[in-house]
């Protein structure tokens, strides 16, 4: 969890163009990090190719926290 | 003016596609010709452009089919590289007065012609937003503005697109993507050859510049709209139409 954690913070400091302080489990893309719905889609498609993984429309539309990505992704990470 | 530049062309084996997939070529761009049932004359396009030294291939697919759309789309990435222009041309006709037209007639008619562009749109937009640039131009149809008597499935698909194009430009600004559409009028090709003769003599007469336009006429716009000199320009509807609707 961690690691995916430190992998997620990565990308969203990069794309987002935020301090890494305010990347919490909590904090809302959104209402935090001041990301749009384009910005969240996008960064969808970052974590899809850092993890190497596809997420389901249906999916990313539940992701609205940074602990939203993190624990979607920690689950599907075996 | 497109040297380097990457194009997808859908439903290019012949008019106005075919037209717009040539002109792309001839300005430097490599194109990928999308057909859905004339493979021949896909090939015929392919080797045509070929021949003026740039990239092509034929790649069959049907636009109403959303995995059709992504191994398609998948196809030209992976050929290519990069997926600079999408020109959604595609479309079909199935004409019919309102009162004679069967529900099956619409939905055919609007899932190719609208419903594709939107799969197509869709699926090239997370590379064009990656690339942070991309061009898209939609082939929607000057009677998706005025209405036409017979063509109540196609209207309501052309006009649908005029839409799409618009909502579309709106939300892929931020990412330099530029999204427009073209507006043909009374051009000569294989689906107005269909047409009745009254229909003809009725939009003749409806046209400042009294003639029918050509597909070329159709492809340099597109071209121009698909080129770095259209940069300034998203979310229009250009017609070319001989000053039909104004």
């Amino acid at each position: 969890m961690a690691e995916v954690f430190d992998r997620v913070k990565k990308i969203i400091v990069e794309q987002l163009d935020v301090e890494e302080e305010k990347v919490t489990m909590e904090a809302s893309f959104k209402d935090d990090l001041e990301a749009d719905s384009l910005d969240v889609v996008e960064l969808v498609m970052e974590l899809e190719d850092e993890f190497d993984m596809e997420i389901a429309d249906e999916e990313a539309e539940k992701i609205n926290t940074v602990g939203d990505a993190v624990n979607y992704i920690d689950s599907t990470q075996s | 003016m497109l040297k380097g530049k990457n194009a997808l062309v859908t439903g290019s084996s012949r008019g106005i596609g075919r037209a717009i997939a040539l002109e792309l070529a001839k300005q430097g761009a490599n194109v990928a010709v999308n057909y859905a049932g004339s493979e021949d004359k896909a090939q015929a396009v392919v080797e045509e452009i070929e021949n003026m030294g740039v990239k092509s291939f034929k790649v069959k697919a049907n636009v109403a089919d959303e995995s059709d759309v992504k191994k398609m789309v998948k196809e030209v990435i992976g050929q290519f590289g990069t997926m600079d222009i999408l020109v959604n041309n595609a479309g079909v006709t199935k004409d019919n007065l309102l009162m004679r037209m069967k529900p099956e007639e619409f939905d055919q008619v609007i899932n190719i012609n609208l419903k594709g562009v939107f799969l197509c749109t869709k699926a090239v937009t997370r590379q064009m937003m990656k690339q942070k640039a991309g061009k898209i131009i939609n082939v929607s149809s000057i009677v998706g503005v005025s209405g036409n008597p017979g063509q109540a499935n196609y209207v309501a698909a052309k006009a649908g697109v005029i839409g799409l194009t618009k909502s579309t430009a709106k939300e892929l600004a931020s990412r330099n993507i530029h999204v427009n559409a073209v507006a043909p009028g009374f051009i000569s090709t294989d689906m107005t050859d269909e047409l009745t003769k009254e229909q003809k003599e009725s939009m003749l007469s409806m046209i400042p510049l009294a003639k029918l336009g050509s597909a070329e006429d159709v492809a340099k716009t597109v071209r121009f709209l698909a080129s770095d000199d259209a940069n300034y320009i998203t979310g229009q509807t250009i017609h070319i139409d001989g000053g039909m609707v104004m």
